[in-house]
Formats: C-alpha cells, sequence, structure tokens
C-alpha cells in the first residue's frame, strides 16, 4: 500500500507540477468568462447601429413615409429613380456606414426588398431595418382594410410563464427547465470531453513507461496491479485538483465581475428596451435571460457541483481501467486507435442521448436506465442531477458503477500484465483475450 | 544464495523454459549463458517475481521467493529505460523507496552513489539531456543503489563505452567484494570468463551446462596441445602414434604443430619424441574458451523442428 501512495505521488505531483497544468487551470476560467464577458458586452453593444445612413427609393409611396429616424438609424428619403441609381454606383464611396433600400410599386404579403450596402451588413440592422419596413407596410394594410390603428396598437398582450417546482415537503420553488438544461447540456459536454481527456493521459503515460522500458524495472519493486492502479489514481486526482481549482477560481471570477462588471438587472432591462424596439410582437415575453439567471440562483449549484466531481472520478476510474489496458497493449498512440473506437461507443451515446431524450424527458426509462449503467451512468447521471434525481436512484447509480469499476479495473489488470511486457508485438483483440486467460 | 528447482514456463504455444534447475551459491558471480530466445530472460522475470512459474519454486536464501524479498534484489533489465522528463535526482529517489528504503536513507545512498560516479551535478537534470553512456550509468546506480543481496544484471555492458565499461566492471566486482551475490546474463563470453565464478547455458529452454568456469573448461578439455620446435629436422617421421597432428606450420623457422593426445594419453611420452627432432620451446594445452563451448553446444543442440 505504501508503495501504491509512492506511485500516486510520483503520477500526481509530475503532472501537477508542470506548467501546462498551470496554464491552463488558470486560463480556462478566464477563457469561460473572456467568453461570458464578451457575450454581455455584445449583448448590450451590437444591439446599437449607431451612425447608420439608410438612404430608402420608395416606389410605392408608402413605406417611405412612415420610416422614422432614431439615434442609430437615420432614414434618407430619395425621391427619384436617377438619384438612387447614381447612390448606387457610389456607394461605396460615401463615408459612414450607408445603406440602399430599394422598395418596388406594388406590395402584398409577400414583399422582396432589396438592401444593398458597400460592405457586409449586421445582423441587428438588417433586422431592426427589416421590421421598420414590415411593420409600415402592415399598417398600410390595416388601414387600407379599415382597421382602426389606435385599438390595434392598445391591444399588446404579453405572456411571462413562470414555472415552479413543488418540493417534498410541499413548499413551492422556483424552477425552470430551460436553466436546468442548458446546465445539463454543458455538464454533459465537460464530463464527456474530460473521460476522455484523463483516460488518454492514463493510456498514454502506460505506453509511455512500455516505450521508456523502465515499466520492467518498476514491475521488479511493485505488482504490475499496484504501478496500475497507483497511476489511474493519481491522475484522477490531478484531474479533480483542477475541477476544484476551477469551480474556486470561477466563483470567484464571478463574485468578482459580476459585482465589478455589470448589475444584472441593468443588462436585462436593457436587453428587453432594446428587444422591444427591435419588434415589439416577436419579443414580447420577458427577457430569457432575466429568467436564466434567475433559474441559475434557484438551482443548487454546490449539490450540483459534488454529484459532479463524484460521478466525474468514479466514471475517470472505470474507463481508464481500460484506457490502462490499451496503452498496455500497443507500443504507440496511433495502434491504440482500434481499440478505443469501441470504448467510445457507450459514451458517444450516452452523450447523444443527454441531447435528445434526457434534458426533454429526464424522468423516463430511457433516461433512467442509462443512468443506471456503468458505461453511461457518468454521462447520463450528471445531465439529469439538475432536474432532481431521488437520492436513491443516485446512490443505487453510484453503487452500480462502483461494481462497474472493480469490475473493469480487475480485467483491465489481467490485460495490463502481460501487455507491458510485450514489446513490438502487434495486438489484435484476439491476441488480447489470450492475455486475459493467462496465468499470472 | 538461490536454488531453482524444475521451473516450468509456458505461454501459449511456447514453452520457454522446460524444467531449468540451477543453483547459484552466495558471494559468486553467477553467468546466465545462452542465446538469443533461450528462456535467459523468462527465468530472470520469474527470479524477479515479474511473472510467477506455471510449475518448479525458487528459493532465496532458504526461503521460499515471496515479495519481501523484492527489496533484496537489484535487476538492471536488458531493456532498460527511466522517466525521459523526470528529474534524476527524484527519479533516483522514487525507484529506491521503491524498493523499499526509507526517503532519508535513498538521499543519502544516492548522494553516495553519485559522488562515486561522479554524477554530483546531475540532480536536476533531465535524463533526455544526458548521453546514452550517462544514462546507463544512472539506470546503473538506480540498480543497486538499496544495498542489494542479489543483483541481476541483463547484459550490463551493452551501450557503454569501453572507459565507462570497465567503470562499472571495477563496480561489479567491488560490489561482488562486499558480499552481493550476481547473476550476469549475457551473450558476450570474453567478459563471462573475465568475470564470473560459474556459468549456467540455456539453450532451447533447456538448461545444458553448469558449474564453474574452470570446471566447465575441464570438462570439455580434448587433450590437445600445442608444441612449438625450434632447429627442427625438415622431414621429421613420428614413429609414435600415441597422437594425431591436427596442424602443422612454419612460421619464422619455428614449426607450430597440434597434437591431440589418444584419450587416457598423458603428453609427456610424446615429448621424448619431439625432443628427437628439435628444441622444444613452447608446450601449451589447448583449453577450449567458454565461446568456443558455447558455440559447440548450442549448434550441437539440434533443432528437433527442423
Amino acid at each position: 500500500m505504501n508503495k501504491v501512495s509512492l506511485i500516486i505521488q510520483r503520477e500526481y505531483l509530475s503532472r501537477v507540477k508542470k506548467k501546462s497544468f498551470l496554464y491552463i487551470t488558470f486560463l480556462v476560467p478566464l477563457l469561460i468568462f473572456g467568453l461570458y464577458g464578451l457575450m454581455i458586452f455584445m449583448a448590450t453593444k451590437s444591439f446599437t447601429n449607431e451612425g447608420s445612413v439608410v438612404h430608402v427609393y420608395d416606389e410605392s409611396g408608402v413605406v417611405a413615409p412612415q420610416l422614422e429616424s432614431n439615434s442609430d438609424i437615420k432614414y434618407i428619403i430619395n425621391k427619384s429613380k436617377n438619384e438612387a441609381d447614381s447612390l448606387q454606383q457610389n456607394l461605396s464611396s460615401l463615408s459612414g456606414k450607408n445603406y440602399l433600400v430599394l422598395i418596388p410599386k406594388e406590395l402584398g404579403n409577400r414583399n422582396n426588398i432589396q438592401l444593398i450596402s458597400s460592405e457586409k451588413t449586421g445582423f441587428m440592422l438588417e433586422s431592426k431595418v427589416q421590421s421598420d419596413i414590415q411593420k409600415a407596410i402592415r399598417y398600410h394594410m390595416f388601414e387600407r382594410s379599415g382597421l382602426d390603428l389606435e385599438t390595434i396598437n392598445s391591444i399588446n398582450p404579453s405572456v411571462n410563464l413562470s414555472t415552479k417546482l413543488i418540493t417534498d415537503s410541499g413548499d413551492v420553488e422556483d424552477s425552470s427547465s430551460t436553466a436546468a438544461t442548458i446546465l445539463s447540456m454543458a455538464l454533459a459536454i465537460l464530463i464527456y470531453i474530460t473521460l476522455f481527456i484523463y483516460g488518454g493521459q492514463v493510456m498514454r503515460g502506460v505506453i509511455e513507461e512500455k516505450n521508456n522500458r523502465i515499466v520492467e524495472v518498476i514491475i521488479s519493486s511493485v505488482k504490475p496491479f499496484e504501478l496500475m492502479i497507483g497511476k489511474i489514481i493519481g491522475i484522477g486526482l490531478v484531474g479533480l485538483t483542477q475541477f476544484l481549482l476551477w469551480i474556486v477560481l470561477s466563483s470567484t471570477l464571478m463574485f468578482v465581475g459580476s459585482s465589478l462588471l455589470i448589475d444584472k438587472n441593468q443588462i436585462s432591462t436593457t436587453m428587453i428596451e432594446e428587444a422591444q424596439n427591435l419588434s415589439n410582437q416577436e419579443l414580447a415575453e420577458d427577457n430569457p435571460a432575466n429568467q436564466i439567471f434567475a433559474a441559475i440562483d434557484s438551482l443548487n449549484l454546490g449539490e450540483i457541483a459534488f454529484y459532479f466531481l463524484i460521478f466525474f472520478f468514479l466514471g475517470y476510474l472505470l474507463y481508464s481501467a481500460l484506457f490502462a489496458a490499451i496503452g498496455s497493449a500497443v507500443d504507440n498512440e496511433t495502434e491504440s486507435q482500434q481499440f478505443i473506437f469501441p470504448l467510445t461507443l457507450p459514451l458517444l451515446f450516452a452523450y447523444m442521448m443527454s441531447f435528445s431524450v434526457t434534458v426533454n424527458d429526464p424522468h423516463g426509462p430511457v433516461s433512467f436506465w442509462l443512468s443506471m449503467f456503468p458505461l453511461t451512468s457518468p454521462i447520463t447521471m450528471t445531465t439529469r442531477i439538475p432536474f432532481g434525481v431521488p437520492t436513491w436512484e443516485i446512490i443505487l447509480s453510484l453503487v452500480l458503477l462502483v461494481g462497474g469499476f472493480i469490475l473493469t479495473t480487475w480485467i483491465a489488470s489481467k490485460i495490463y500484465r502481460v501487455g507491458i511486457l510485450m514489446y513490438g508485438k502487434k495486438a489484435s483483440f484476439k491476441e488480447i483475450i489470450k492475455w486475459f486467460n493467462y496465468k499470472n | 544464495m538461490l536454488e531453482i528447482k524444475n521451473i516450468v514456463k509456458q505461454y501459449a504455444k511456447h514453452r520457454a523454459l522446460d524444467d531449468v534447475s540451477m543453483h547459484v551459491q552466495k558471494g559468486k558471480i553467477f553467468g546466465l549463458l545462452g542465446p538469443n530466445g533461450a528462456g535467459k530472460t523468462s527465468l530472470i522475470r520469474i527470479i524477479n517475481q515479474i511473472t510467477a512459474p506455471d510449475s518448479g519454486e525458487v528459493i532465496f536464501d532458504g526461503e521460499k521467493l515471496n515479495s519481501e524479498h523484492i527489496g533484496r534484489i537489484g535487476y538492471l533489465p536488458e531493456e532498460r529505460g527511466l522517466y525521459k522528463k523526470m528529474e534524476i535526482g527524484e527519479q533516483m529517489l522514487y525507484l529506491a523507496q521503491l524498493k523499499g528504503l526509507k526517503r532519508a536513507d535513498a538521499i543519502q545512498k544516492i548522494k553516495y552513489w553519485f559522488q562515486k560516479m561522479e554524477m554530483e551535478t546531475w540532480w536536476n537534470k533531465k535524463i533526455e539531456e544526458l548521453s546514452k553512456g550517462m544514462q546507463q550509468k544512472v539506470q546503473f546506480v538506480a540498480t543497486v543503489i538499496h544495498q542489494p543481496d542479489l543483483i541481476i544484471l541483463d547484459e550490463p555492458f551493452s551501450g557503454f563505452d569501453p572507459v565507462n565499461a570497465n567503470i562499472i566492471k571495477e563496480e561489479i566486482l567491488s560490489l561482488n567484494r562486499n558480499g552481493s551475490t550476481i547473476i550476469f546474463s549475457t551473450h558476450r563470453m570474453e567478459s563471462v570468463e573475465e568475470l564470473c565464478d560459474d556459468i549456467a547455458l540455456i539453450n532451447r529452454s533447456k538448461k545444458i551446462l553448469e558449474g564453474s568456469v574452470k570446471d566447465v573448461k575441464n570438462q570439455y578439455k580434448t587433450n590437445t596441445f600445442k608444441i612449438a620446435l625450434k632447429n627442427f629436422e625438415t622431414n621429421p617421421s613420428f614413429l609414435n602414434s600415441s597422437f594425431n597432428i591436427l596442424d602443422s606450420h612454419i612460421e619464422d623457422e619455428i614449426l607450430n604443430l597440434t597434437i591431440k593426445l589418444e584419450e587416457e594419453k598423458t603428453i609427456n611420452p610424446s615429448l621424448m619424441e619431439f625432443m628427437k627432432y628439435g628444441d622444444i620451446v613452447e608446450l601449451k594445452e589447448i583449453i577450449p574458451s567458454i565461446h568456443d563451448i558455447f558455440i559447440e553446444q548450442v549448434t550441437n543442440t539440434v533443432d528437433p523442428n527442423s
């Protein structure tokens, strides 16, 4: 046991001391929050089309009078076709952001209107111009049909669906399946990627020892199983350390960031205003961003993080044992591909099911069984947890996962102890099964 | 020190060791010889408890071989290697601790060896920064750092230049003088005669020869002598036919003869005869080298499958 702890120590320290570990530990949260900040920045800033000049040539004469310039977009009405034509020729030579809109004579339900610009137009400007024109045409059509504009304007219903969850104790809590869905998907991606990253590290570690030929020196001091399990646990602890540091760093950054950078409510209101400016009809409901913020508050992040770490670590143990067995059977990484492929199938399946089935029906039979089966449960169960899973299911899943891990470790160790001493022999599945049956 | 009894090791279709027994005496240097694929590495792995035999047993210092003996054995595999990216001092410390040394104890021993081998400045270097010969030196130190009672060296001189090979050879001898038993596996026969007290020869999974170097050589003597004559008669006719002349040639006015005596005969009577034909300037019994015995034994054991 003492020797296993020595091996764990070496595997752990040799990785944690690497510069790349430090970089990843600090850069990933920064990157995530950089993106987060960027999204917020874009959300507030890119709504403005400041300084845009839109020239309109309106043959129908219906739309132009309705267009109102504001601080962002200035509409200039062109009277003659000649004027519009010469403008089209010289559009690129004008200073500032200039656009030309051509509106045909006849207007109906389907209208083909051209927006001409010298460079690619932004999405925000396009939709703003589009909705302005649409509004003008619609009003024109209402008027033609003899509808009262004032009545129409006064009718503007808005629906805000707030979801509540009844807890075991009968209390009503805020809940949002949108937030849970987004979080679930993020967790599914995270666990899928990290299982491969750390499992791959175990495999590369084994290949390295085998190629270095140091393995023979070491297994003359310790049992192959001790070396394998020491390596697996050591690297697993590196993974846990990484996650814990990320959680600590992220919460710090989140705290600092949210108090420094922006006030949540302010952002949401600006977004709502902008959104409503954009189109009353389309974005009448409450801002989804606001809902998500509120709902994330309602999710028990601490508990989710706790279960995530447990399922990550046990899932990692289960898969990394198999990765270790693969590493022992091959001489280099290229050769390992054929063996890794079948290993990825259950993970990939659980991953895809997470997006299609689990998040939509988190408590259905498919989700339930996938979250019990040890090869898929690390992904499926973590995906289900944000939706709230009964404790007995989590415990049963954990027990099965531990059992699965013991089974894969046992299988892997039998292959491993033979594989690490086979140099330059190309392994096949048949060969590996033979190794499995070797007596010590 | 080490008693190997009727070891059998079977891999799928290939029998790597077939009823092999041998005895390694305490304090001796034991040469384990054999061509490639004979089963040497399989046997060494069994002694190191890397693999277990299908049948037979190994007795280490009076006890059945068990995991407590690991710390008393040092092993330098033929296929050697160390962690390329790990600092040498740390790596030594790790390997020594795996052999059961306490940390403080290990540090002290490493310092001692590094000084002895003129490697003090290497502590913080990485293996990949060293030349191949230097890496071998590090590996050798890693093998003996825990003062093992039994040291198993598989082709220890491969990869060394003559100067370093000599340093290692001296170290092996000095370890042996200090009481370590050494098993020395190689197919370089000149080093065997120089170093080994006893040898065993394995071929095609079977032990075919075992004993002290001297005994083995005597056993394979063929009663052959080399005689050199000066002022010899140009056409001697040997009446006594108690020997055969295997070779005869003249070099610098000296007649060199290689003769093989009949069995049970000694050289003295023949000498009388030679004295008649010239002045004897040299007489030497031809004792086969281990190399010759090796070649002869290995080529004589005909492969039953071929």
